[in-house]
């Protein structure tokens, strides 16, 4: 790739934007990021990262150490983000002297993570990679927990869990304990925690991992229909291709840089490759070289 | 938010540290079993070694079983509160201290209902041993028990909040052990848990002033008090202010590392 970073995603963000309707949260973009750095130590995991997501689905493909998971934390506050953190990007500027360094920002639906974390976190629905479920709780004690953590009302808990559950085939399993259940209904079981408090945007990281293909499917079909249906922004990292759709919003991150971003088919066509996986393979091809 | 939605988290918290413990069976028994073996064998055994004389709150001659009681009642709660600490540590590396931390109440909120949570499993685990203590003659006014609870709380209030510190600075699971030998064992045998603290004059001067600046000493005669329907307030003001200060470092440094 000889394209300088800053050119790539400008040409992604505005050149291939399909406009895609807006709904009841307006225009304003789902999670904007501007200028976002996060190092461990020495390594850099993210990289003067700066996104713009819209309504929909929106698809980020990385290899392993891209620094998703990474932007996940940064954008659940699980991590916080340094105000002045960024090396890479300058500034022009006419005048003498050092160039001002850019100010990292996080907003969601509008609202800055830095400065208003509760309204954040109330919006906001997360499957993590890592499953969070309590083995020894029954399904309906696991989200009557949650339900509490946002101050939900028992009642209400009640009401939201069962027709989430029901939307997701689950509702003979609702005093199983989750020990028992298996992967894929554990899978649907942390689903369905993220949908209970009914948030406008939804984070997946790899949500779909080690389940069998009806579990898949089932995970898939549900999350599109519901993000139709409700307008939601939808943030899904994956490793697997075939969850792309050519709609979709897709994000390349590689490197703790943002390497493409713009709907998938118009990339495809950008790149002039037949497929994501070819797109995919193409923009992290010196990760694959290592 | 409304002061109902905190009240709906906390309530959220409390009820599922409960329904957890409660899934455990064997923990129950194991936190009732430590201190009873060492009411029932190791007080028959020093009771003629160790002769307690008169001193407060007693009014008269009493067994060794009757002197250890309080100071058992606080090594439920240490190891109780360490144990939980423990679990916090397991959660973060497990992953499901995310779930806790992303709810959108404040952090300093949801770790102090974390910390009633603890407070009030413990004090019903003392309550239960202090009924059973009754099988081998340890006797307990139905005032003592009144003024006991809130005592047993306040301990376990404290002592959560120093295991929460803990758990803060250990950063691997594996490092829990050091807890055990730096902090739960000096604490207890450096206290007035076992024998009387003009006992451990009589030995050691130096060991007679750390046990007097341990704060799980006050702890001990906070109940010891306590369980006859009296007050210590030296020991009342000592583990109040550390709650406090425990409570807050804990809080801080929480919020630091998340």
């Amino acid at each position: 790739m000889s394209e300088s970073i800053g050119e790539n995603r400008n040409q992604a963000s505005h050149n291939m934007s399909d406009g895609r309707s807006s709904n009841q949260y307006g225009n304003s973009a789902g999670i904007e990021v501007r200028n976002l750095s996060y190092h461990y130590g020495k390594m850099q995991a993210l990289d003067a990262v700066s996104l713009t997501l819209s309504n929909g689905i929106n698809m980020l493909l990385g290899p392993n150490g891209a620094g998703k998971s990474t932007l996940f934390s940064l954008l659940t506050g699980l991590k916080t983000t340094p105000r002045h953190n960024v090396k890479s990007v300058r500034i022009k500027t006419s005048t003498k002297g050092a160039a001002p360094k850019p100010t990292c920002e996080i907003s969601v639906r509008g609202v800055n993570l830095q400065n208003t974390r509760t309204d954040i976190m109330r919006s906001m629905g997360v499957v993590f990679q890592q499953s969070t479920l309590d083995l020894d709780l029954t399904v309906q004690q696991n989200l009557l927990y949650h339900a509490s953590l946002h101050g939900i009302s028992p009642k209400t808990a009640l009401r939201n869990i069962e027709d989430v559950l029901l939307t997701l085939s689950l509702n003979n399993k609702l005093n199983a304990k989750v020990r028992r259940l298996n992967g894929g209904h554990r899978r649907r079981v942390e689903l369905a925690r993220a949908l209970l408090h009914k948030p406008s945007v939804l984070l997946l990281d790899e949500p779909t991992v080690g389940l069998d293909i009806e579990s898949r499917a089932l995970i898939i079909k549900h999350v599109r229909t519901l993000t139709e249906r409700e307008g939601l922004c939808v943030l899904w990292a994956t490793h697997l291709m075939d969850e792309v759709t050519s709609a979709d919003n897709l994000i390349v991150l590689h490197a703790g840089q943002v390497k493409a971003q713009g709907i998938s088919n118009k990339l495809c066509a950008h790149y002039q490759v037949g497929s994501v996986a070819e797109l995919y393979r193409q923009l992290t091809a010196n990760m694959e070289a290592l | 938010m409304t002061p109902m939605t905190y009240l709906y988290c906390m309530n959220g918290i409390v009820k599922r540290d409960v329904l957890r413990f409660l899934q455990q069976r064997t923990r129950l028994l194991s936190v009732l079993v430590r201190p009873l073996l060492w009411l029932v064998v190791f007080a028959a055994g020093f009771r003629s070694a160790l002769g307690i004389s008169i001193m407060e709150p007693y009014s008269t001659y009493i067994t060794y079983q009757q002197y250890i009681t309080p100071g058992l009642g606080g090594m439920i709660i240490l190891f109780h509160c360490m144990q939980s600490s423990l679990s916090m540590v397991y959660d973060r590396e497990m992953g499901s201290m995310k779930v806790l931390l992303m709810s959108p109440l404040p952090r300093p909120f949801l770790l102090f209902s974390k910390l009633v949570a603890g407070a009030i499993l413990s004090t019903f685990q003392v309550l239960i041993f202090l009924l059973i203590t009754r099988l081998v003659g340890v006797e307990i006014e139905l005032m003592g028990y009144v003024y006991a609870v809130p005592a047993i709380f306040l301990i376990a209030f404290f002592l959560s909040a120093l295991g929460l510190m803990l758990a803060n600075l250990i950063t691997q699971l594996e490092n829990f052990a050091g807890v055990m030998n730096f902090v739960i064992f000096p604490m207890f045998f450096l206290s007035s848990a076992l024998y009387p603290l003009w006992k451990m004059q009589e030995a050691s001067m130096m060991l007679f002033l750390i046990c007097q600046f341990n704060p799980f000493t006050h702890c001990v005669e906070l109940l010891r008090f306590a369980l006859y329907g009296q007050v210590n307030e030296i020991a009342l003001g000592v583990v109040f202010t550390s709650a406090v200060l425990a409570c807050s470092i804990a809080l801080i440094t929480f919020r630091g590392r998340s």
